[in-house]
């Protein structure tokens, strides 16, 4: 079920909205747009859809429109034109159309919103921040103050619920900003570059954080980024975004793999994608490996085969020395690993894991579906996958 | 240029008639107002002389010890306020209290609501600010007159005197707070439903406070250093023995009437300063 449904948004900051909406019309770029007529253009044309539970992350440069984008879905920034459905209940509600009242309600009780610099309270206490939302819904002193402790100890600051937001570190008072949305037990949470402002290590901890917050509270979550690495670690889906439109939509492996256009092509190749592709995408397919019928050519260097018996792997030598084949699951320890055994995995496995595979065991890695080869991860695949040619390769084949 | 001597424009005449046709028709307004507000004072300084000196002294003590929990604070007060009563200006400074109080609560139910409402509507700033400098450069004396003739001889035309000279800084400085409050936790306001109510509550005041304090403290001091120029107009207080020492050169009554309210603004100075320690020590509640 999608929990937002945009359509055909603009948002366009300014006095002549009409004026500006029709020089869009026109195919007019933002700067002729601003000198004729001074108005800001945010976002164009803007459609997508977010699923209930998924994290969809906007990305792109610094004013490519994705706060603008994120700011309509709670009315912070005006809808020029378009609509823009969020989930209230069981009933879309389009913010286009609705009234101050109803969008107060929204914000009270459907969308929270995490921000870039916290935007905490300063004279409040820890645990008042994180009640803050509550005390607009009218709730008690005591009973929010529970409620927000609660959530405080969720993210692990319940020793500090008394101290001032200024006493803590800038990651600590993320994590109040975080507690103060969650507390608010809203269906839909906004994040306007919560981790930006917070040193690497703190930021790839708070990413870790919030995934697993999420697995635990299945929230539907719009993350802007300007960080593809990060947009490619917690997003179920990736929106990127340039001048104000979105110009790729997808999932992390979709967007890494077949990039839309040069722009976000540069954006890949400066991230490391060995977390987001998967086995399948860059194998030798099992059409592709040398050799005939049964036995098929691992390794031309040193001649190893493996045998199969109606499709399934089931011996494998390396001149005249067998190698053991074992199944992997990502249950499994690493460090059980020996030289000279032939893993089997899913091709959905992780570059990443795979390339762990071949350095622990020295041989490549098979992937078999459904009890099937279907192909094999070999040293040349790695290096492709390391040196970021997966999508040169796709574009000359 | 003959012609231009000779031929004057009557602004002066012109502001004379307004204010005689305000006395004519609008004294009633202004008898009553006049009234109200001596009958308020002048009963407010008989309750505090009702009490024994000692009980002011310690209270004044006390507030600075909860407040501030200073004890060189309360060493200082104490010694100050026996000093002026040691004096003799213990009844002076009472009605100078009382009517720097009444000028500074009437300048902050006045100014604070009218800051707030400039901070959040433009054109009204634009409207007020000249209005604001006018009233802070005039030199006293001038509207002197016109309250004088107005509310007649007494403490009320001081009180709405120092009420002109004064309200500048509360009006200002709640404008300056209420409009600096940072964009986002104005967002985080809104984006968590604050209603506009709400939002001034919970948000906007509470971010623009200190600025506030620090334009009610500068109002009580401004409501202050018009003690003697009320005085004049025939308001009891600390500034009666310094305009009656002025008219009999009187070195040793101008010195200790002067010693007085020196003392006086330095305890109210102190007293109202925002103490920097609260932030912290707030645990406990």
């Amino acid at each position: 079920m999608k929990a937002i449904s945009i359509r055909n948004l603009d948002v366009v900051f300014g006095d002549n909205v009409s004026k500006t909406l029709a020089m869009l019309d026109q195919g007019q770029g933002r700067q002729q747009i601003l000198e004729t007529t001074g108005d800001v253009v945010g976002v164009h044309n803007a459609s997508i859809d977010v699923e209930q539970g998924e994290i969809c992350v906007l990305m792109g440069l610094s004013g490519s429109g994705k706060s603008s984008l994120l700011r309509a879905v709670n009315g912070l920034n005006p809808i020029s034109r378009g609509s823009l459905e969020v989930l209230d209940g069981d009933r879309m509600v389009d913010l286009a159309k609705c009234n101050s009242q109803h969008l107060r309600e929204l914000r009270l009780k459907r969308i929270s919103m995490v921000f870039q610099k916290f935007a905490l309270m300063p004279w409040l206490s820890v645990v008042d921040n994180v009640a803050f939302g509550l005390e607009m819904q009218g709730i008690g002193k005591s009973e929010r103050r529970k409620r927000a402790l609660e959530k405080l100890d969720m993210v692990g600051l319940a020793d500090w619920s008394e101290k001032l937001p200024h006493e803590l570190s800038g990651g600590m008072q993320q994590r109040v900003g975080l507690a103060r949305a969650f507390t608010m037990d809203s269906d839909i949470l906004l994040m306007d570059e919560p981790f930006s402002a917070l040193d690497p290590l703190i930021r790839t901890q708070l990413q870790d954080e919030l995934i697993i917050l999420q697995r635990q509270l299945n929230k539907t979550i719009l993350f802007v980024s300007h960080d593809l690495d990060e947009a490619l670690k917690i997003g179920t889906n990736i929106a990127i975004m340039e001048s104000a439109r979105i110009i790729q939509h997808g999932a992390p492996e979709d967007i890494v793999l077949n990039p839309s256009n040069t722009y976000v092509e540069k954006f890949v190749a400066h991230t490391n994608p060995l977390n987001v592709l998967r086995g399948r995408s860059l194998m030798t397919t099992i059409g592709a490996m040398q050799g005939d019928g049964n036995r098929l050519l691992l390794n031309a260097l040193d001649q190893s085969h493996v045998h199969l018996e109606a499709g399934r792997p089931v011996a494998a030598q390396r001149g005249e020395q067998a190698l053991e084949i074992r199944q992997w699951h990502d249950s499994h320890a690493l460090d059980d690993l020996s030289e000279n055994t032939l893993m089997i995995a899913s091709p959905d496995i992780s570059m990443r894991t795979a390339i762990e595979l071949r350095y622990r065991t020295g041989q490549p890695v098979l992937l078999s579906e459904d009890n099937r080869l279907v192909g094999m991860l070999s040293d040349k695949d790695f290096y492709h996958a390391l040196l970021g040619k997966h999508f040169t390769q796709n574009e000359a084949a | 240029m003959n012609w231009l001597t000779e031929h004057k424009i009557p602004l002066g005449a012109a502001m004379e008639e307004f204010v005689d046709w305000l006395t004519l028709h609008a004294s009633g307004l202004f008898d009553a107002i006049s009234g109200s507000l001596e009958w308020l004072i002048l009963n407010l300084v008989t309750l505090m002389q009702w009490f024994p000196p000692i009980v002011p002294i310690l209270a004044t003590a006390a507030i600075a010890w909860f407040w501030h929990r200073s004890l060189a604070m309360v060493i200082f007060v104490t010694c100050a306020l026996l000093l002026i009563l040691n004096l003799g200006y213990w009844q002076e400074m009472l009605e100078t209290f009382v009517l720097v109080l009444a000028a500074t609560l009437l300048c902050v139910l006045i100014g604070i609501p009218l800051g707030i409402m400039a901070a959040h509507k433009p054109w009204l700033y634009t409207l007020l600010r000249p209005i604001l400098d006018l009233m802070q450069t005039i030199p006293t004396f001038v509207y002197l007159i016109p309250t004088l003739v107005l509310f007649g001889l007494g403490v009320v035309p001081g009180l709405i005197s120092t009420i002109i000279f004064a309200i500048a800084a509360p009006i200002r400085l709640t404008y300056l707070g209420i409009s600096s409050v940072p964009e986002e936790l104005m967002e985080a306001g809104k984006a968590f439903g604050a209603t506009p109510s709400k939002l001034l509550l919970k948000v906007e005041l509470p971010a623009a406070m200190p600025q506030i304090m620090a334009g009610i403290t500068q109002c009580i001091m401004l409501s202050l250093s018009m003690v003697v120029i009320a005085a004049l107009v025939g308001a009891d207080g600390l500034g009666k023995p310094v305009v009656r020492a002025l008219n009999t050169v009187n070195i040793s009554q101008g010195f200790e009437a002067g010693l007085a309210i020196v003392l006086v603004a330095v305890i109210l100075d102190r007293l109202c300063k925002a103490p920097s320690r609260r932030a912290t020590k707030r645990k406990a509640g």
